[in-house]
């Protein structure tokens, strides 16, 4: 566990190791309305928790913080990650002028960084395009590259702010089954940012609401629930989401 | 409502395709220059064919312009006595020595100053100011400090050079996409694996772009100190044409410049490509 190196967040009190992401009381704000007003929230080694909510909820934000690149953000409160953290943004975010190896190479310091590479490479089924340019990459193949360069230094925290809100419906459904291997295959932490409720209860084992810079909030996910073997909590769960969310006479 | 509806709207309908024809449904109107071809000696013999032809029929004057033969019988005597490899040589020694420094303190500055806040402080505004003064009215300090030897004419060179290499990398650095800066954080890049994975590459389409100005402006700062003060150069070698009269030798060393200007710049551009196979261009 390492305290948040971010210079606006005092370094709080050892925490036990029992919580992968511990975040205490967490203000953020860029005007004079704040956009995280006190948020607490506890992530377990292994858990996956989507971050649901509203656009301009702070969902963003919160991600930011964890992830360390508010630099210039007003704020205060306690943050504490692992040492090894992973983000996946919406854009595949791939260098140009770098080939797709090189790109999941990225910052990986190991002398073993290529073997790693193209065995992350071939984890997201892109095994023989270590050559080729981003460009040449379909939007659903460079998310697959940005996946890869995530799991590369094997992260503790994989912090994923709509990494496939780009995508189309179909591949959009191929990814979910992607990152649900991944995952578990490589049991990171998981914080999932998501403004589409059944992406969230496909992928999540809680799912968290902010609303105005608060957790409103926190629904756990069954298996059951999730493979909708339980639909009627499937149907419940979902139109509690929605009600959540705000969406008026969600029925369907 | 109605009476919009009423109008005859079917006009904008109706086919201009003669009846008859096949129903080719035509591509989409193209808006790139296409495919790409080799066609730059085009307009160069165009050019070469029109100065032939006034040529051979008395249009133009030799004593205005020489004509195209002329020249190159002028060419493949100066060759033989040894005159032209002998200024040449000495010349593209100036335009290279020139060319290298220039680029170097260019591309130097340029990162010092988009790197950080203090360099920028300190490098930009002089570049501005120094882009601001034509290279030629600094000529005659130069002379003053350090007479009319090869440092003065290397340091014009230099100092004409550098400016559109800084301006463009920099340019092109502070271009760099913020998302990138973010990612580089993210994954965990040292200052130099930043500089090198991110910055460096990142800004070399405008170091290109720069590069090219600087070719051409070391020929044509090149040709300013040879003409002014030299004993030996292709400028040299026409200044004294003048003064003969050599319409012919003054044409040749014109012919010289270009096809140096354009080899040079021919030179750069197949690097670019090379270099920069990565991006995704209408230059195709």
């Amino acid at each position: 566990m390492a305290a948040h190196p971010g210079g606006l967040t005092a370094i709080g009190p050892a925490r036990p190791v029992r919580s992968a992401v511990s975040v205490r009381d967490l203000v953020r704000g860029f005007g004079p309305k704040g956009v995280l007003n006190g948020v607490d929230l506890d992530i377990a080694p292994g858990e996956f928790v989507a971050l649901l909510g509203p656009s301009g909820c702070g969902k963003s934000t919160l991600l930011r913080a964890l992830a360390g690149l508010d630099h210039d953000v007003r704020g205060s409160g306690v943050i504490s990650v692992p040492d090894r953290v992973s983000v996946v943004f919406q854009d595949s975010r791939l260098l140009p002028w770098d080939s797709v190896l090189g790109n999941v190479t990225l910052g990986v310091r190991e002398h073993d960084a290529e073997a790693r590479a193209r065995k992350a490479l071939a984890e997201v089924g892109l095994a023989g395009r270590e050559k080729a340019w981003p460009h040449q990459l379909s939007g659903g193949e460079q998310q697959r590259v940005a996946l890869a360069r995530s799991l590369v230094r094997e992260p503790q925290l994989l912090l994923a702010d709509e990494p496939f809100g780009a995508l189309d419906a179909l591949t959009r459904i191929r990814m979910h089954g992607l990152l649900q291997d991944l995952v578990a295959a490589h049991r990171p932490a998981v914080l999932l940012v998501t403004h589409d409720v059944d992406e969230a209860i496909a992928l999540a084992d809680r799912i968290v609401v902010l609303d105005h810079g608060r957790i409103a909030t926190v629904r756990p996910v069954t298996p059951e629930i999730r493979s909708s073997a339980d639909a009627a909590g499937h149907e419940a769960l979902r139109r509690g989401l929605l009600t959540d969310l705000g969406v008026v006479g969600a029925t369907h | 409502m109605s009476a919009v509806l009423d109008r005859p709207v079917v006009a904008a309908h109706q086919d201009p395709a003669p009846a008859g024809r096949p129903d080719v449904r035509p591509a989409g109107k193209r808006l790139g220059p296409g495919r790409r071809r080799q066609l730059a000696w085009v307009g160069p013999s165009a050019l070469l064919l029109l100065w032939t032809v006034s040529s051979a029929t008395g249009l133009l004057d030799p004593r205005i312009l020489s004509e195209p033969w002329t020249v190159v019988a002028t060419a493949g005597e100066l060759i033989a006595d040894g005159r032209l490899q002998e200024n040449l040589a000495i010349s593209a020694q100036r335009a290279g020595l020139g060319l290298f420094f220039g680029i170097l303190v260019g591309a130097v500055l340029a990162l010092l100053s988009g790197l950080s806040r203090v360099g920028e402080a300190l490098i930009d505004g002089p570049v501005q100011i120094k882009r601001a003064i034509p290279g030629l009215a600094l000529i005659p300090l130069l002379i003053l400090w350090f007479g009319i030897d090869e440092t003065m004419k290397v340091l014009t060179i230099t100092l004409g050079v550098f400016v559109p290499v800084y301006l463009q990398t920099h340019a092109g650095l502070r271009g760099i996409d913020l998302r990138f800066v973010e990612l580089a954080q993210t994954v965990g890049l040292s200052r130099a694996g930043f500089i090198r994975k991110v910055v460096l590459p990142g800004a070399l389409p405008g170091f290109f772009l720069g590069l090219r100005f600087a070719v051409t402006g070391a020929w044509v700062s090149l040709v300013v100190v040879e003409q002014i003060n030299a004993t030996s150069g292709i400028g040299y070698m026409m200044e004294l044409a003048r003064t003969y009269g050599q319409t012919n030798i003054i044409v040749l060393g014109l012919a010289v410049y270009g096809i140096l200007g354009l080899l040079s710049d021919g030179i750069v551009r197949f690097i670019e490509r090379k270099a920069l196979s990565w991006q995704r261009t209408l230059a195709g």
